[in-house]
């Protein structure tokens, strides 16, 4: 396996990143992970958040209870130290967990720019479902809004830019595209990904203790169903 | 014991110390913009350090007090009284029952900060009781206060100590040392080597005014446009509170309470944790300078200011057990 050599940099003084690559790609992203899981198994007192993004890592940290486990020295330097050995650790890939299925509507009163995005493809709406729904995808990060997860990588034949202009508002449950990533919105929110579906399922749920449906690492499928189906799902 | 909003203020919220654990699913922490004025508020009255407080910007809420209470006003000075009598920040009070807090005029500051002994009683939402209005969870129905909200509040042991007179109880705070002028210190970021000779110098000598759309999510900075050796395109990663992005128009935004968990906006620089307090109490309009510093730098003064806090705690107790036995 390739060794990557991780970059560790401060993120002002109440946080430190790695980095293990500049660009994104499926070995960078097995450390992130690997990392990720590593910590919250083995969490360090003081550490307040770990978040994963494409190809680094984040930690957010107290430095007041930092300071006490390294007696009193900097606690940049004794994270730097702790997370050196972290980084460097060979890691095996990860495997293929189950896709969580996400049920997905595509027709045109739910997709306000899918025949936009037939013009930007050259697809024919068919194919475009066909392509959208045949990926397994990888959840690489959460950011943006609560619940909102990072999806790669959507096929080349469909991957299109962002709109020139964001819209106001997009309607929670919409299913976005944005170059090589997909997303679902999780609430009502200005945005800018083209929109070409949408699923009935609450993707973020503030009376429910978990509330976010996705997580780092997480394997997502999207499988059509019908205008028929998407109001029978809310009626239930 | 509960108090009454009686007018809203412009954007009054319930904050702690933040939310923490919750960023890798994109929960963005929210808590009190100003972190040392809401514990100074809490530690003046024996409340946990970290207990939820009210944070409103001018202009501020009226508040009635339905059941007497000590309480503690930090951060901001807005000119506040009781019953029209004008009391200070930075001082334990003791309220009677039903006065009414209201504030007459934005004296210094931005953000101002109100402490009831004992804490309010509110349910948390994933460890918290701030308010995040995005996703309309926590504080009160994760909202801003509106009028006619009712707060309750826990009794304390030390409200027993009945009295019908408005107190000002003699020993204060004293902020002073804690807060900058206009010069705030920042840790160059990791992408601050990429921009331009002049750009890097432009950040250490230009003044920067706070601009009017500045909120909870991040205060907008006008200064010189700064730009990079070369056009970049980085992979989201995670930013933090303090954090000073480049936007692509050349212009900074330095991320506050409620930003966003990640971005992909070079990150130039990051004011220190210690000086993001004096950041917030600028309000729009207002001159500020950068200054660059080390990180072993930034580290003592924020051991120093985690030392005053503790020092302040431990005299306050002392105080108002005296207080107390009288």
């Amino acid at each position: 396996m390739k060794k990557t050599i991780a970059h560790i940099y401060a993120l002002g003084d109440q946080a430190i990143t790695i980095e293990w690559s500049a660009s994104i790609s499926e070995e960078a992203n097995n450390q992130v992970m690997h990392s990720f899981h590593f910590l919250q198994l083995h969490p360090i007192e003081g550490v307040t958040d770990i978040i994963p993004a494409y190809c680094s890592l984040t930690l957010i940290y107290n430095s007041t209870i930092i300071r006490k486990q390294a007696m009193g020295g900097s606690p940049f330097e004794w994270l730097k130290k702790k997370l050196a050995s972290l980084a460097v650790a060979p890691r095996e890939t990860i495997q293929n967990t189950v896709p969580l299925i996400i049920p997905v509507c595509y027709d045109l009163s739910l997709a306000p720019d899918l025949v936009e995005a037939t013009q930007l493809t050259g697809c024919s709406i068919e194919e475009l479902i066909a392509l959208h729904t045949s990926e397994i995808y990888t959840v690489y990060m959460l950011g943006f809004l609560p619940g909102f997860a990072y999806m790669a990588s959507v096929n080349k034949k469909i991957q299109m830019p962002r709109k020139a202009n964001p819209r106001k508002l997009v309607a929670a449950g919409s299913i976005g595209i944005a170059g090589e990533q997909t997303g679902i919105y999780p609430l009502e929110a200005p945005g800018g990904w083209q929109l070409i579906g949408q699923t009935p399922l609450k993707i973020f749920d503030i009376s429910k203790e978990e509330p976010c449906l996705f997580k780092p690492g997480n394997k997502v499928k999207f499988e059509a169903i019908s205008l028929e189906q998407f109001h029978q799902f809310n009626a239930a | 014991m509960s108090i009454t909003i009686i007018k809203a203020g412009l954007f009054t919220t319930v904050q702690d110390v933040g939310r923490k654990g919750f960023q890798h699913l994109g929960i963005n922490p929210n808590g009190a913009m100003d972190a040392l004025a809401m514990q100074i508020a809490n530690v003046l009255i024996q409340n946990k350090s970290d207990e939820a407080v009210i944070e409103f910007f001018y202009p501020a809420p009226v508040i009635r007090f339905n059941a007497s209470g000590f309480i503690a006003l930090s951060g901001a000075d807005f000119g506040a009284t009781i019953n029209e009598i004008p009391i200070p920040i930075n001082h334990p009070i003791f309220v009677p029952e039903n006065a009414v807090l209201s504030f007459t005029k934005k004296i210094s500051g931005h953000i101002a900060y109100l402490a009831i002994q004992g804490g309010l009683e509110l349910n948390e939402w994933m460890n918290s009781y701030s308010t995040n209005t995005r996703a309309g969870a926590g504080g009160v129905e994760g909202r801003v206060l509106i009028k006619d909200d009712e707060i309750h509040f826990k009794a304390t042991a030390l409200q027993e100590n009945k009295q019908s007179q408005l107190q000002v109880l003699p020993w204060m705070a004293d902020t002073k040392g804690l807060y900058q002028s206009q010069s705030l210190r920042y840790l160059p970021g990791n992408e601050f080597s990429q921009l331009n000779t002049f750009s890097q110098q432009f950040m250490t000598n230009a003044q920067f005014t706070i601009l009017a759309d500045s909120d909870r999510m991040g205060y907008r900075l006008k200064g010189p446009v700064l730009k990079c050796k070369k056009q970049m395109e980085l992979i989201s990663s995670g930013v933090t509170n303090g954090t000073i992005q480049l936007l692509p128009n050349g212009q900074c935004i330095v991320l506050l309470a409620d930003h966003q968990t990640s971005g992909g906006y070079p990150r130039i620089g990051h004011i220190i944790q210690s000086d993001i307090p004096t950041l917030v109490q600028q309000s729009p309009g207002s001159i500020i300078r950068l200054i660059p510093v080390n990180m072993e730098t930034a580290e003592k003064i924020n051991n120093r200011q985690a030392q005053y806090l503790q020092q302040l705690k431990n005299a306050c107790t002392l105080q108002l057990n005296a207080y107390h036995r009288h």
